[in-house]
Parts: C-alpha cells; sequence; structure tokens
C-alpha cells in the first residue's frame, strides 16, 4: 500500500496530466450532435452574452449590405402577397399572423422565427453558429435555419434558453438532404469537405440525374425541416464517379457564410405529428409476430 | 499591478483576441493564427506544475466554449502546459534564473534565441497536437503536416510581434537584498 501512495507522489504531475487528457479527448468524443455537451447549456448562455456585446460593434460593418438584402426580401414578400393578386370571387382580404389556423381554416404549416446572428466562424472543421433566440422565444431542436435570401445555413443542435446553437452546413458531420431543381426526382445528400468555405459536396446523386453547371440544389421538402424552396446552392463543378454510378458534385452555397447577420430558424407545427405517427408505425410493425 | 491581476487580465483579453480577432480571419485554408496559449507561455515560473496543467485546462476548455466543440484546444494546452517546465530547465542558461526572474522572457533566458525555441518548441507542439486530434476527426496525413507547419510560422510571428509590442520590463530579484 505504501508503494502505491509513493508512485502516485512520485508521478502524481504524469497522472494529472494523463487524467486531463483523457478527459479533454472524452470531451471531443462524447460530443454528439444530438446531445447537450457537458456544461454546454450554461457555457452557452455566458459565451452568447458575450458574443452578443461584440455583435453589436460588428454589425455596424455588414448595415448597408444587410439592408440591400432586406429590401430585395421584402420585395419579394410584397410581391408574392395576396393583395398583389386580383381576387375575382368575393372572399375579403386575408389576414396573415400566427395562429395555427386562418379564416379559412388553412392550418399552418411553417412559421419564421426571425434572429439575429450573435457568433459564426468558418474556420474550423466544425463550425456553428449562434442565434439570439432560444427555448424561451420557442425555438426547438432540429429547426432548420435560412439565411435572409433563403439560403439553407444549418440546423438547431442546441437551444438554451436565449439562445440556440446552429450547425452549420460548413461542419464535417453536417448531412443535409437535397434535390435538384430541374430534376427534383434525384437528389443526394449535401455534406461538408472541410476544406473550403462556402463550398459544399453534393454525394449520392445517379447518373440517370439531368445535372449540370449552374443548376440549383435545393433543401428536400420531404424531409421536415425545410419547406419548398430554400436554397442550399448552385452546381459549381460537376463530373462523374469513376468507381460508382453517381456524380461527384461541389455546389456553391447561396448563404454567405463569411457574413451572416439575420436568420430565421423555421418551425413545422406538423413534425411533432408526423414523428410520433412514424414512431406509432414502427413500434406496431415491430410487434407483429 | 500584482501577478495575480495582470495574470487574470492577460487570460481574459488573449481569449477575447482570439475569439473575436484571429478566428474571424480567415487566410487560408491551411492557415489557423493562434496566440491565446501565449497565456501558457507566459506564466510565471513559480507556478507549481499541478497548477501550470489545471490552469491551461482552464484556458482550453474557456477557448473550447466559443467554438462549442469542446476538448480540442483543452488538449493542446495541457501538453504544452506539461512539457513547459522540463523545456525551462533544458533552455535557462544559469543556475537560479528562474528564482532570480518572474516569468520567461528573452532577458530571463538569457538571449532572444533560446526564448523563441522554447515559444517555438511549445508552438509546435500545442500545434501538431490540436490538428492531430482534428485530423483523426477527418482530413489526411500530408494535409496535417503542412497545416502544422504553416500554422507554426504565423503563430510565432505573432508572438514575436506581441513580445516587441508589450515588452515586459521584468525586475533582476535577489535574495541578497
Amino acid at each position: 500500500m505504501r508503494n502505491v501512495f509513493l508512485f502516485i507522489r512520485r508521478f502524481s504531475n504524469f497522472l494529472l496530466f494523463f487524467v486531463l487528457q483523457v478527459v479533454s479527448i472524452y470531451l471531443i468524443y462524447q460530443y454528439n450532435t444530438y446531445h447537450n455537451a457537458i456544461g454546454s447549456v450554461a457555457m452557452n448562455e455566458v459565451t452568447g452574452r458575450v458574443n452578443e456585446q461584440y455583435n453589436r460593434v460588428d454589425n455596424y460593418i455588414g448595415l448597408k449590405k444587410e439592408n440591400d438584402k432586406l429590401r430585395a426580401q421584402n420585395e419579394r414578400l410584397l410581391n408574392a402577397m395576396r393583395s398583389s393578386f386580383e381576387n375575382p370571387d368575393t372572399a375579403t382580404a386575408l389576414v396573415a399572423d400566427t395562429i395555427p389556423y386562418d379564416t379559412l381554416g388553412n392550418k399552418r404549416k411553417w412559421l419564421y422565427q426571425s434572429a439575429k446572428v450573435v457568433s459564426n466562424s468558418v474556420t474550423s472543421p466544425a463550425n456553428f453558429i449562434v442565434i439570439n433566440r432560444g427555448s424561451n422565444q420557442w425555438v426547438e431542436k432540429g429547426e432548420g435555419v435560412v439565411d435572409t435570401n433563403d439560403g439553407v445555413i444549418g440546423i438547431v443542435t442546441d437551444v438554451s434558453s436565449n439562445f440556440a446553437v446552429v450547425m452549420s452546413m460548413l461542419h464535417k458531420d453536417s448531412k443535409i438532404t437535397a434535390i435538384l431543381k430541374n430534376d427534383p426526382a434525384s437528389g443526394g445528400l449535401v455534406i461538408w469537405d472541410g476544406k473550403e468555405p462556402n463550398y459544399l459536396s453534393l454525394i449520392n446523386v445517379r447518373k440517370s440525374a439531368k445535372a449540370k453547371k449552374g443548376d440549383t440544389v435545393l433543401a428536400s421538402p420531404i424531409t421536415a425541416t425545410f419547406p419548398t424552396g430554400m436554397m442550399i446552392g448552385t452546381i459549381d463543378e460537376i463530373k462523374p464517379d469513376v468507381s460508382t454510378n453517381t456524380f461527384l458534385i461541389k455546389v456553391k452555397s447561396t448563404a454567405n457564410f463569411y457574413n451572416l447577420q439575420y436568420a430565421f430558424a423555421i418551425k413545422n407545427y406538423q413534425r411533432a405529428e408526423v414523428d410520433s405517427l412514424l414512431e406509432k408505425a414502427k413500434t406496431s410493425i415491430n410487434k407483429q409476430p | 499591478m500584482t501577478v495575480l491581476v495582470k495574470n487574470i487580465l492577460r487570460f481574459i483579453i488573449l481569449i477575447l483576441i482570439q475569439a473575436f480577432v484571429l478566428d474571424k480571419i480567415h487566410l487560408h485554408q491551411m492557415v489557423t493564427p493562434y496566440i491565446y496559449f501565449l497565456f501558457i507561455i507566459w506564466m510565471p515560473f513559480s507556478i507549481g506544475r499541478g497548477w501550470q496543467m489545471i490552469l491551461a485546462f482552464i484556458l482550453g476548455y474557456t477557448l473550447d466554449s466559443f467554438r462549442h466543440h469542446p476538448g480540442f484546444h483543452a488538449a493542446a494546452s495541457v501538453l504544452i502546459a506539461y512539457f513547459r517546465p522540463f523545456l525551462i530547465n533544458l533552455l535557462i542558461p544559469q543556475e537560479g534564473a528562474d528564482t532570480n526572474y518572474e516569468e520567461p522572457s528573452a532577458r530571463s533566458m538569457g538571449g532572444l534565441l533560446p526564448y523563441m525555441t522554447y515559444a517555438g518548441l511549445l508552438t509546435l507542439l500545442h500545434h501538431s497536437w490540436l490538428f492531430f486530434l482534428e485530423a483523426l476527426e477527418f482530413g489526411n496525413f500530408w494535409y496535417f503536416i503542412i497545416k502544422t507547419l504553416l500554422s507554426t510560422v504565423i503563430t510565432l510571428c505573432l508572438i514575436f510581434i506581441a513580445e516587441l509590442m508589450f515588452s515586459r520590463k521584468q525586475k533582476f530579484k535577489t535574495n541578497t537584498a
């Protein structure tokens, strides 16, 4: 026993070093995109506050560009409004609000929640974006996030009371299902190879798909995360993969990840219902002998 | 300013510079500049080895929190804090210099060459361990080697500039006085 204590005393520094290394490496590998890292909610709140202060200053620099973007978006929205179309029947004006049913009994599916980007990075292989809207403002895990031009940015992975962490598309674990606008039947998976910000890879697209340079890539509307027409990017380079039946496609992202200022988290009101239904179907199938 | 206050200020300022200035710069995919571990390089001689590692862990974990993926910088910081005393023992010129001066600098280590060797080796260690852990997650061998070497060069330039900008006047302490 005495020898054990002597040993510990003698190598205490090395043991401490070893323990701290193991803790660090454990932190790296236990970090799972769907679970909170240890202490991350508390740290999230702290770093979120610091980031918000920094962001106040940073915002002034991109103000003009952001203004132009918002103006373009306003124009698009005004054109899409019901009042810009002539209505031949006797229906009166529609009022859009955030309650789940509008006056015609249509059920609301998507809700856009505007938020400010308080922190963003492009330099690491695992980039995250923080937005200043959290569980107190009804943001939930799994919501899709787009920029002001409807360009996909990422998916919410972690929520604290006033901030939400978004896994950027520029993250090695980010996988977003995509379709081609010209050929909606074929699609693939958008991932990031960790090399160049703003350039993504689209994989698993069959060689039979009609794809060419300059084509638009959209987020798949079949998944419960993004509504129809959310752009991921345009095809920048396309070449057939010799060994498989698929294309290797390089996509230039619509969102400019160097300069994100405002974003929309998109809530899907039907998600919970669809998910529970799927879950029920799966368990009932498993139960059958 | 006492040693404690000075080091606390250093900690905060270096973390802020790293998180809000250097991490926003995107020079090239192969080059990522780091300066925050200057805190470990400049730590006083008198701190115990265990405490050096614990402080380094806190430093790394704080930076990791800003990047939302904990572990990488904590591991690299702890590694250089562990090797720091060995390097100091090797490179310091005469007996007792580490008790006569407060912290490592060109003056206390007897010239710019030993000091930059000390800083350079720690930087190389830090970067290779950090990028190695990142490369395990993805990336290939050459990417790792080239990124380590190029980033080390840029970081050393930054450390040299920081050294020139903030000259730390260190008094010679004697036991006899």
